[in-house]
């Protein structure tokens, strides 16, 4: 359950790191409640951000507040410390049992013994590795050295919990089950998240929000549709997946409709616009259609544009289609659907988009 | 050839019959060393995390210099702490020279860089984001390096055994600062390169073989304390 109350808040935070400035951040919030993840490329500024809003790294500038209440460097800090909890992409686990790493967070707090015995139960069996208890830590895959990493973050009932990369070192199928199980769990115990990761398709999946970075700043944040769909910018749409992104020039502008000009060609869009605009066509490749029929079939949608196939490119659960146009189009599509259109280089094609799937930046 | 079965012999009755004065050697030198060892310890321990821990210039300079002091030359040592123990010496009021105190203050100076320069690898070596994982989880910064320390208990013990190696198995310094006085400061090194010098070589050895037990029954009872607990 999301409150639109905020639980932590930046503001104008500026973080160096010899000299060099790394975070530049002049306000971001997280809400009660969300799941938000902090998505960009290496080096964007993500994990410096979560040590930041974990307290565990100095500020150079900017205040951090956790529900209202100042939390500073000294006395107030250790209290904030033990509200929050933090997972890495490496498990980090002690030299000790499972059953003793889950405890080792309750017994830094000081709760005492036959508390943390009944956390810890709990804790392991939501996991799912209750038969592990007794398993020294150094004896596990790299599926329950996670889970367990996870448990210990969670035994201590932390409010935010910090995810840095926490799936990139699992393979598909234990990365699937664990998110599975990490999403139900931060459900029923109400608890905020925030996860650092390059990989939009795990964001997409957890996120209530998601937020893009670049160069130690924030470039766009909101609903993961909405940065999905509507990028900010042409780095925010490479980033999110948008494959075909192209630089025209309004041509003709009607009712919530405009046609945009671009080199090879018009594409039909909605939005306003005044005659003459530059803007950027943005075209996700999901919602390109290709079909090998007659350019009526497709009737309902905007834009028909019949081309030719310069590649076909499998994906694993898809395939990638690049099309000439009269400008590249990038379409995905199933394997079916390459096997009944026989779908191959250098093939006639009819690509058709609606105009509500155009997204236009304005430059 | 019948030197070396006739010392063996000799040694394993000073062995058996448990010499008074063989046993008071044994003992003085596991006194001493443990007393050097446990300071080397504390100082080695403490300084060697905090290196590790903390960022500041001239760290690398630091380091090596720690490093540099893992092999410093016992009878280097030896030379300047008899210089400072010396009657006009700056420590010479202590009028400490030529008793087991000075023995113990050159072998923990020995030792020392030993841990130390164990110590501070031992904790730089575990992984840089354990650090603030034990801090996410609520650690104060006390509670902090108690576990980190604990998470090198392995290299750890290793410094306790390099540094107790070091120390019982010195010569240079202890003949320098301790005088070899029989009853007094003579500890098993000494009195092997004493009697080897008058010729007994029976006692040599006996005193050889108290020196390799002793070792390394002491290593044999760390080893086990660092082995425990190990996964299979």
């Amino acid at each position: 359950m999301i409150n639109a109350v905020s639980i932590l808040e930046i503001r104008d935070l500026e973080v160096r790191r010899g000299g060099v400035r790394v975070l530049d951040i002049p306000g971001f919030e997280v809400l009660d409640g969300e799941f938000l993840s902090l998505i960009g490329p290496n080096g964007a500024g993500k994990s410096t951000l979560l040590l930041v809003l974990a307290c565990l790294l100095p500020r150079y500038r900017g205040s951090l507040s956790f529900r209202g209440a100042s939390v500073m460097e000294g006395n107030g800090l250790m209290g904030y410390r033990r509200k929050i909890s933090m997972v890495f992409q490496e498990p980090l686990l002690f030299d000790g049992t499972v059953e003793s790493n889950v405890a080792s967070g309750l017994r830094l707090h000081g709760v005492n013994r036959s508390n943390i015995g009944r956390i810890v139960g709990e804790c392991m069996e939501r996991f799912g590795i209750g038969n592990l208890k007794g398993r020294h830590a150094r004896k596990l895959s790299g599926g329950e050295a996670q889970r367990t990493s996870l448990a210990r973050a969670f035994a201590v009932g932390p409010e935010v919990i910090f995810l840095d990369e926490p799936f990139s070192s699992l393979d598909p199928p234990t990365r699937e089950g664990l998110m599975e199980d990490l999403q139900r769990i931060l459900r029923e115990t109400k608890t905020t998240a925030v996860m650092a990761t390059h990989d939009r398709v795990e964001a997409l999946r957890l996120s209530s929000r998601m937020a893009i970075m670049k160069d130690g700043r924030i470039v766009q944040i909101g609903d993961p549709g909405d940065v999905m769909n509507r990028p900010q910018d042409e780095f925010v749409a490479s980033f999110v997946g948008v494959e075909t992104v192209l630089s025209g020039k309004i041509v003709g502008s009607g009712a919530g409709t405009v046609t945009v000009q671009v080199p090879g060609g018009k594409i039909e869009s909605v939005g306003v616009g005044q005659v003459g605009d530059p803007v950027l066509c943005c075209i996700r490749p999901e919602l390109v259609t290709l079909s090998t029929g007659s350019p009526t079939e497709s009737a309902s949608a905007r834009n028909v544009l019949p081309g030719r196939i310069v590649k076909v490119i499998p994906m694993g659960l898809f395939y990638k289609v690049n099309i000439d146009c009269g400008f590249p189009l990038t379409a995905y599509v199933t394997a079916s659907s390459v096997e009944n259109l026989t779908l191959a280089e250098g093939s006639a094609v009819c690509s058709s988009f609606k105009a509500t799937a155009v997204h236009l930046i304005r430059k | 050839m019948d030197l070396i079965l006739e010392g063996i012999k000799q040694a394993i009755s000073l062995l058996f019959t448990l010499d008074p004065e063989v046993l008071g050697i044994t003992w003085l030198s596991l006194a001493v060393s443990g007393a050097a060892t446990g300071i080397s310890l504390i100082f080695g321990m403490s300084v060697g995390t905090t290196v590790a821990l903390t960022e500041f210039p001239g760290k690398r300079f630091v380091i090596s210099l720690i490093n540099t002091g893992m092999g410093l030359p016992p009878v280097v040592v030896g030379l300047f702490v008899s210089i400072f123990l010396w009657r006009n010496g700056p420590l010479g009021f202590m009028e400490i020279l030529y008793t087991p105190t000075a023995i113990v203050l050159a072998q923990a100076i020995i030792a020392t860089p030993i841990v130390m320069g164990i110590t501070l690898a031992a904790i730089q070596h575990l992984p840089r984001n354990l650090r603030l994982q034990i801090l996410a989880l609520g650690a104060t910064r006390l509670q902090m390096v108690w576990m980190l320390m604990k998470e090198a208990k392995l290299p750890l013990l290793a410094a306790v055994m390099a540094g107790f190696g070091g120390v019982i198995s010195e010569v240079g310094a202890s003949i320098m600062v301790g005088g070899n006085i029989k009853g007094y400061t003579r500890v098993l090194t000494t009195a092997t390169v004493m009697e080897t010098g008058k010729g007994n070589f029976d006692i040599a050895i006996a005193l050889g073989i108290i020196l390799l037990l002793l070792a390394f029954a002491i290593n044999s009872l760390l080893t086990a304390i660092q082995q425990q607990q190990r996964p299979r």
